[in-house]
């Protein structure tokens, strides 16, 4: 079985970003770019699924413009077999044309299973794993906390509000990954040499047939509503007079 | 043409979530009709006949939507939504997962955990943990918008709206379930609650948990929350997490015990009315968005706070 993971090039978790003045967007240039930590989790897993012989090949895509193949590189040099690169003009294509991509792209490898990110930490949609499952007709399980594979199936426990759940999916199927999956390894200097010679195929939108123009229309980029610090107090009794004043308690 | 609101609840009751999303669904401007979606769930479409405003109730009863699993629910969103111009439901992991289903099958791009509702198709809506704020307009024909509730006063009661059983859509094979751990708490729920005391990975255990940060959220009535980091070592269940990728909660007080602020956290929290920190450090980003910081051990703070919140509401 092979296994296609798409991974999203994301501002790296640990840049504060800032808004531009204009309110025309978020400000991108020289700021650290890094995979989407939920998609080097998708990444471990498929890895471990093969080592486990469970899988024959990982397969990892992104979509994106200049500079995507580095993020695909990275899952290389992780240990996936190829990179699949769709390129566009820009960066933020829509959840809903990436899952179209992705169908085109699912047809043409026939994985047998798909594992996304829950959530990319740019855009937070939380969509793309949902509307492939839908588009492909496959069965879906998101937040998966833990997996295993079956013959013809996949048990997933999944992060639910209030514990867990747990899915039986037959196979093929759409997974995506909540951070308790797994710990995600770190490429070790061979394999990132290694990854330097794996294949990556280029594709353009274009080639596949999806039309990439946006259908939410960015308005307006907002500074969020600020918060300021308050006081420092210097006991336990001060802070409960200040909550009663409050009308908290 | 009308709005279809999808509601949060457990088949025997109706979420607070949901008469929150109402408030925004009900900004849109049109009629709002409610979907009960579940088995054996009448009482959560009598719980949601009473919010006010709402036209009518859907009730879909049927074992094939035991549980609430996307696939079946989702063909289900798809049949009922050629009536409705808007699909509203709120943020919460059913209708996270279901909801982009209904948008790729009806190729609408869904805009997710709309904080604002500018006009029945512009939203506000949180990016990068909340760092920016992203204004867009919808250019489909529909639209489907999940609600982060926390950002929305909930619809009081006091309507009676009339209850209309729906047969059920033609489901896709696909998906068994296997079996549920909801945990059983006493405590209110954490997206409902007015209070909330939530400790990090200084907490150190689940014991210390249990004798410190619970006893204080008891004091208190409130909820419990954790970070990440307590969740990930075991401290806490993953459905206490706070937190860009967990909840999202803004209760009238946020209690953070030894928790450093990091902007993944600060995203599930910042909103909260009057926020509290307890750290050991001064210079904990945590300070940065508290009302009253507290530096010092939590360890010897909380037990204090516990017992001085005791004695003011004795
Ligand atoms: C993709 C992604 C998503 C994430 N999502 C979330 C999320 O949803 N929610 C979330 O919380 N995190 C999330 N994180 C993790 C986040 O970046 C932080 O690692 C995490 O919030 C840290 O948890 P903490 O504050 O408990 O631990 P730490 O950062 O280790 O902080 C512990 C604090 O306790 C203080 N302390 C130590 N001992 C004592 C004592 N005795 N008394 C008082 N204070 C003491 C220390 O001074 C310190 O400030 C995410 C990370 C990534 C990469
Ligand atoms: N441009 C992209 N290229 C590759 N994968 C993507 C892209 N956008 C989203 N994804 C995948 O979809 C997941 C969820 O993204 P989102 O729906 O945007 O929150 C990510 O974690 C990735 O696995």
């Amino acid at each position: 079985m092979k296994i296609l993971v798409p991974v999203k090039r994301v501002v790296d978790y640990n840049v504060k970003i800032r808004v531009k003045p204009d309110g025309s967007g978020v400000e991108l240039a020289n700021v650290k770019m890094s995979m989407n930590p939920f998609d080097e989790i998708a990444i471990e897993e498929a890895l471990r699924l093969k080592e486990a012989g469970k899988a024959t090949e990982v397969i990892a895509v992104s979509i994106g413009p200049v500079k995507t193949d580095e993020t695909i590189r990275t899952a290389l040099a992780m240990g996936a077999d190829r990179g699949i690169w769709v390129k566009t003009d820009e960066a933020g294509i829509e959840p809903l044309t990436v899952a179209k991509i992705l169908r085109k792209i699912v047809e043409a490898e026939g994985p047998g299973l798909v594992i996304l990110g829950k959530q990319a930490i740019d855009d937070d949609a939380n969509q793309t794993g949902q509307m492939l499952s839908a588009l492909l007709g496959w069965p879906q399980a998101t937040f998966a906390s833990k997996v295993v594979v079956g013959e013809g199936k996949i048990d997933v426990t999944r992060e639910i509000d209030g514990g867990l759940q747990t899915l039986e999916l037959a196979l093929p199927a759409v997974l995506t990954t909540d951070l308790r999956l797994n710990e995600p390894r770190y490429a070790s200097l061979p394999n990132i040499m290694k990854a330097k010679k794996k294949p990556i195929e280029e594709k353009s939108a274009a080639d596949l047939g999806i039309d990439l123009s946006p259908r939410l229309e960015v308005l307006s980029t907002l500074e969020p509503a600020g918060r300021t610090a308050g006081k420092k107090v210097g006991s336990v009794a001060e802070l409960v007079g200040d909550l009663k004043q409050a009308g908290v308690i | 043409m009308a709005t279809l609101l999808f509601a949060e609840h457990d088949d025997a009751s109706l979420n607070p979530v949901t008469a929150r999303a109402l408030t925004a669904a009900l900004a849109l401007g049109a009629p709002v009709h409610v979907l009960v979606v579940g088995e054996n769930a009448r009482p959560a479409a009598e719980a949601a006949a009473k919010l006010e405003g709402v036209a009518e109730v859907l009730l879909a009863d049927a074992p094939v939507y035991a549980h609430r699993l996307a696939e079946p629910v989702a063909s289900l969103g798809v049949a009922l939504a050629a009536q409705y111009d808007a699909l509203v439901a709120p943020s919460t992991a059913v209708w996270k997962s279901v909801l982009p289903r209904i948008a790729a099958l009806i190729d609408v791009m869904q805009v997710s955990d709309a904080v604002a509702v500018i006009a029945p198709d512009i939203f506000e809506r949180p990016i990068y943990a909340g760092n920016a704020i992203q204004r867009v307009r919808v250019r489909d024909a529909k639209k489907v918008v999940t609600i982060r509730t926390a950002a929305f006063a909930a619809t009081g009661e006091g309507g009676s709206a009339p209850i209309r059983a729906i047969t059920p859509a033609d489901a896709p094979a696909g998906t068994l379930f296997v079996g549920e751990q909801i945990a059983a708490s006493e405590r209110p729920d954490l997206t409902a609650a007015r209070i909330i005391v939530s400790g990090g990975r200084a907490v150190g255990s689940a014991e210390n948990f249990a004798k410190v940060i619970e006893p204080l959220a008891d004091a208190l009535g409130a909820a419990v929350g954790a970070s990440r980091a307590a969740v990930d070592a075991g401290y806490a269940p993953n459905d206490w997490q706070v937190g860009q990728t967990g909840k999202v909660v803004a209760p009238d007080l946020y209690v953070a015990v030894g928790i450093s602020g990091a902007i993944q956290h600060l995203a599930g929290m910042k909103d909260s009315k009057v926020i509290v920190a307890i750290n050991k450090d001064e210079d904990a980003p945590i300070f940065s968005v508290a009302d009253f910081g507290l530096v010092g051990d939590l360890f010897q703070l909380v037990p204090e706070l516990t017992a001085e919140i005791a004695k003011a509401k004795a």
